[in-house]
């Protein structure tokens, strides 16, 4: 059942961006010009979001608010059917705070090139992510699953543009692997989805998602179709053995990219999982979760053990994502409802985590000009400001109590525990092993004898000193790049702190997606508690 | 001497009957053909300085004319061109003016102004550039200078375009075999001249001007023997005796039936490029001169498509399971080759080739899922694929160096970053032809895919998911060529794009623009398509 709005909250919260993209590629001007209309746009897409949020209902008895609905293709039965439940709000607002904070961080990605057109490139760099941010609004806002296929096929475009035109030096092979590996996953989908219409109700409104809840479907076509859409969330997530795309896109696309392309876009992987495997096929997803489970805890340690092992700091940031993606996928196969709001939960936390990493990351690699991690140590030296937002999005990382995602990483293990005992002690290792990448990652880049040839800001007017000529000076954060961080800690610290505002949120939709999987299952105990009877 | 006995004759018809022709029923099609005369008249009458412009305007004018009196024959509708046998009550009209019929009609019209007015571009010459001056002239001989110096120019080809469109339309509106076959001539013969006029790489154009003729004549006699052992079987060329007889038949005249529709199924799969009958396909798309290419591509097809839907729905339905698995074969052939074939491409013609090679297949999925649904998303399909297509070879046409097309791929490294209009259109008809949502493309394969697994049963979702990989596989096939056009750095001697003409900037803007509206909104297309879906009988 969906809510319907008056104000088309969510098709704005889209056209916003939308618009202005079209706007800083097309109208005429300079390209500073066009960085900052851009952020204008992302800003106020911003604000809108903030405002739609706040006629969300959270004691609503619908399982989506701020719905729209219009017939679009009724001859395949596709309804342009927006609306949110509780999940999709909070991952919402997440990429609306990110793109403007990545279009920030992004402000001196694309060298401006010589000559009259020079400034296009920044242009259509710019209006890219906007773009994007159309599509990840859609994505997430899609109660038409015809619509969700849509913007998850088109938003792969931008990222293929935006890594294969703007990436590091094997972009071209990065964007095409990841295109490849996409639609790949999305047209096994493309088939399931077209066989659930089939049987489903039909007519012209039969891609609604809650026309295809509750059906009741003979096994065998259940699990052709859960593995269909799960296949396609797994490559999307990216699971182990899926994800040997997401290193090479994350590490030759620009950090601004990689952080939207991690943060916000894998994220409709677990997403997808949550509102169509477990939603539209409850029994196959009880039947398939051994399997899953063993891959998401597979996912936890391999992609841990990898990330130890990189000497890229790009590339060791993507397998940190890995291991955390594994936990949010044992949460969610968890079937409890502490499991699922920590997974969802992770979601908005890992995408706050990573952007920091990723951007302050990448503040390195400019100062530096070097991603490989032996190329540092000593910059608390020299950069002490830079190391300490670096350490606190590391700690943030590995889970440090009183920092976002500890609350999510432990409701996780809590919620698993009960039903994946198991499963839950082994991805418990998990977090140690977080400790030791980050940490050591943190020590090799920032502890350690001072740069040799490098001095830091302050001794900047005295380097014609006698003996110290010859050295570098080297910036410590600037203004913009304060802008970037101050929110990315800020969320941290809220999260961390006080993570009920969006746990109040995220857990009425958790509840009502497990009623659907429990009416199907019965067996299922979504609390968590050992059910009276069973054996222990 | 004993009496010979009579020879028993058949018994003819008390009276004569007339047949009757709705000619409002026709009339598109008169239009056509009586523009394509006037033409051949306007060619030995009109100036040579003002025949060019004669010809463009007329050729426009008549298709638009043609397009409008679609119109009126949507109103009479049904079977003409014949006569309902008195003694038999049997039904013999020689033209089915049904949906289907007309539908196709429409796009081939609507496909061929476009067509026409990428043919007419001169890029500031005497007469059409893609065109040579003296086509019957051996390539390099001093009658060929002699023929462009003195400002000979080949506006015939407006005429033949003519005649082809007409054949075009006929094709899929013909209802018995030999109108049928009649069609197939009429629609081929201007094509095989137009496929050897390429002004520039004559030897290479002419190359495929007779391959596709010597191939072409042998599927046609492919078809004419289909269509005799049919007779032999049927008795009649018509498609509804056809479909009764196969109906009440006995098994053992399958030896007939068999070999019969196989036989004319080849003919028609010839035209489409379905493999294994696709061996022309590269070479003649090469070739030809790419307005003449692009033109074939989407018009060609369509009209072979809509007469191989009614040659499997309406004549030879009731048979249906002596040849389905036949053409299934020829389906999943054609997509896996298409595409796999399509990925070693190095250049732009060849690879668009294949690449409708594939699409084919797709078309052809639609086509097995025999259901009025499968009806309407081939006769999308086609519209989409058409406007897709005709955009693309024309912007292949504007891609040069010194002068001559540019069409290995390596020539088109770069492109995105000097003339980031151009390639940015190509590269979203690349992006349809992948199948990328918000693209006409997406929403034509959605369509047959859909039907295929709605009501093809377990061999339409074998298809479909194959369908499914190999377009996977040709996504990497386009997304190549962005690769080449937008990633890669531009070489030194890098190529230009010429500035086209009104006509030519009219026809890629409307293919584009048709590609991004069929795929955002493609539901006002998408409901006439269905509502053009029912075969008349």
């Amino acid at each position: 059942m969906t809510a319907m709005s008056t104000v088309p909250w969510l098709t704005i919260l889209g056209l916003i961006p939308l618009v202005g993209a079209l706007v800083v590629a097309f109208v005429p001007g300079s390209a500073e010009n066009a960085k900052r209309m851009a952020i204008g746009f992302s800003l106020v897409t911003l604000v809108v979001g903030i405002i739609a949020a706040t006629q969300f209902d959270r004691a609503s008895s619908a399982q989506f608010q701020l719905g729209e609905q219009h017939s679009w293709i009724p001859q395949f039965g596709v309804s342009y059917a927006l609306g949110v439940d509780g999940i999709a709000l909070v991952l919402i607002l997440m990429a609306l705070v990110l793109t403007p904070i990545c279009l920030l961080a992004a402000w001196h990605d694309v060298p401006e090139e010589a000559g009259a057109r020079g400034g296009q490139r920044v242009k259509t760099y710019f209006a890219l992510i906007l773009v994007l941010e159309t599509f990840m609004v859609g994505v997430f806002a899609a109660t038409d699953v015809f619509l969700f296929y849509v913007f998850f096929e088109a938003m792969l475009i931008p990222v293929y543009f935006l890594i294969g035109r703007f990436g590091g030096p094997r972009r071209q092979y990065a964007a095409m692997k990841f295109l490849l590996f996409s639609l790949a996953g999305g047209l096994v989908m493309l088939v399931a989805v077209i066989a659930l219409y089939l049987q489903g109700p039909g007519g012209t409104d039969g891609f609604l998602i809650e026309r295809l809840t509750g059906l009741s479907l003979d096994p065998t076509t259940e699990r052709l179709l859960f593995v269909g859409f799960f296949f396609a969330f797994a490559v999307k997530a990216p699971m182990v053995p899926f994800h040997t795309w997401l290193p090479d896109a994350a590490t030759e696309s620009s950090p601004a990219t990689a952080t939207l392309l991690v943060g916000v876009l894998d994220k409709v992987g677990t997403f997808g999982m949550i509102r169509f495997c477990l939603q539209l096929f409850p029994e196959a997803s009880t039947w398939a979760t051994p399997v899953v489970v063993a891959l998401a805890v597979l996912s936890v340690i391999y992609g841990a053990l990898l990330a130890i092992g990189q000497t890229d700091m790009m590339r060791l940031v993507s397998y940190t994502s890995v291991s955390h993606f594994g936990f949010i996928v044992l949460g969610i196969f968890a079937f409890t409802n502490v499991g699922h709001a920590g997974s969802t939960l992770y979601m908005v936390n890992h995408g706050f985590s990573t952007a920091a990493l990723f951007l302050f990351a990448a503040m390195l690699v400019r100062r530096r000009g070097s991603k490989r991690i032996p190329d540092y140590g000593g910059w608390q030296r020299i950069t002490p400001a830079l190391a300490g937002i670096f350490l606190v999005a590391g700690l943030s990382g590995l889970g440090l109590p009183g920092l976002a995602t500890f609350v999510s990483e432990f409701t996780v293990l809590v919620g698993s525990f009960p039903t994946q005992p198991v499963a839950t002690v082994i991805a418990t290792t998990g977090i140690i092993l977080a400790a030791l990448y980050i940490l050591l990652m943190y020590k090799r880049v920032m502890t350690g004898p001072k740069p040799e040839g490098l001095v830091g800001e302050r001794e900047h007017d005295r380097l014609d000193e006698p003996g110290r000529r010859g050295l570098t000076a080297v910036r410590d954060l600037t203004t913009r790049e304060k802008l970037v961080a101050a929110p990315l800690i800020a969320a941290f610290v809220v999260l961390g702190v006080l993570p009920n505002i969006a746990l109040n949120v995220i857990n009425p939709a958790v509840d009502k997606t497990l009623a659907h999987v429990q009416q199907a299952v019965p067996t299922l105990n979504p609390a968590g508690t050992v059910a009276e009877g069973s054996s222990k | 001497m004993t009496a010979v006995a009579p020879l028993a004759l058949p018994t003819l018809p008390a009276a004569f009957q007339q047949s009757t022709v709705d000619y409002l029923a026709i009339l598109p099609l008169l239009i056509v053909f009586g523009t394509a005369l006037i033409g051949v008249l306007v060619e030995a009458f009109a100036a040579r300085e003002r025949r060019h412009a004669i010809q463009v305007t007329l050729s426009v004018v008549g298709l638009l004319a043609a397009a409008a009196s679609i119109i009126v024959a949507a109103k009479h509708q049904g079977l003409t061109m014949g006569l309902t046998d008195g003694s038999t009550n049997r039904q013999l009209f020689a033209l089915a003016v049904d949906g289907p019929a007309l539908f196709m009609q429409a796009a081939i019209l609507l496909m061929g102004v476009l067509g026409v007015l990428t043919m007419a571009e001169r890029f500031g010459g005497v007469g059409p550039d893609a065109f040579t001056p003296s086509g019957a002239s051996t390539p390099g001989s001093a009658t060929e200078t002699a023929a462009a110096r003195a400002g000979a120019l080949t506006s015939e080809v407006f005429p033949l375009t003519m005649f082809a469109i007409f054949g075009m339309m006929l094709f899929p509106t013909t209802n018995d075999l030999i109108g049928m076959f009649v069609a197939l001539e009429v629609l081929s013969l201007p094509l095989y001249i137009l496929s050897g006029l390429a002004r520039r790489r004559r030897l290479l154009s002419q190359e495929a001007s007779l391959k596709y003729f010597l191939l072409g004549a042998f599927s046609s006699a492919f078809f004419l023997f289909g269509t005799a052992l049919l007779y032999g079987y049927a008795g009649s060329v018509y498609f509804g005796d056809l479909s009764k007889a196969i109906a009440s038949g006995p098994l053992a005249m399958n030896g007939l039936l068999v070999p019969g529709a196989f036989l004319v199924f080849v003919g028609l799969l010839f035209k489409v490029g379905a493999v294994p009958f696709h061996a022309w396909t590269p070479d003649v798309y090469q070739g030809a001169p790419t307005p003449v290419t692009g033109f074939m591509a989407a018009c060609t097809k369509a009209a072979a498509f809509g007469a191989i839907l009614r040659l499997a729905y309406v004549g030879l339905d009731t048979g249906r399971w002596e040849w389905t698995n036949a053409l299934v074969l020829v389906a999943l052939l054609t997509m896996v080759v298409g595409s796999v074939l399509a990925v070693t491409q190095t250049d732009m013609k060849r690879l668009l080739a294949y690449s409708s090679i594939a699409h084919a297949g797709f078309i052809l999925v639609g086509v097995l899922a025999f259901d009025r649904k499968g009806v309407g998303a081939v006769l999308f399909y086609l519209v989409a694929y058409g406007f897709s297509t005709i955009a693309a070879f024309a912007i292949v046409s504007l891609v040069r160096q010194n002068g001559a097309e540019a069409t290995h791929l390596s020539q088109w490294a770069g492109l995105g970053k000097r003339f980031p209009v151009v390639a940015g259109a190509f590269a979203f008809l690349m992006l349809a032809f992948a199948g990328i949502p918000l693209t006409s493309g997406f929403v034509a394969k959605f369509g047959v895919f859909s039907a295929a697994i709605g009501t093809g049963g377990a061999t339409g979702t074998v298809l479909a998911v194959v369908g499914v990989l190999c377009s996977a596989i040709t996504v990497f096939v386009y997304a190549r060529v962005i690769v080449l056009m937008f990633f890669s750095d531009a070489p030194d001697d890098a190529v230009e794009v010429v500035i086209p003409s009104v006509s030519t900037t009219f026809s890629i803007a409307i293919g584009t623009l048709a590609t991004l509206a069929l795929g955002v909104l493609p539901s006002a297309l998408l409901d006439l398509a269905d509502r053009a879906s029912q075969f008349v009988r």
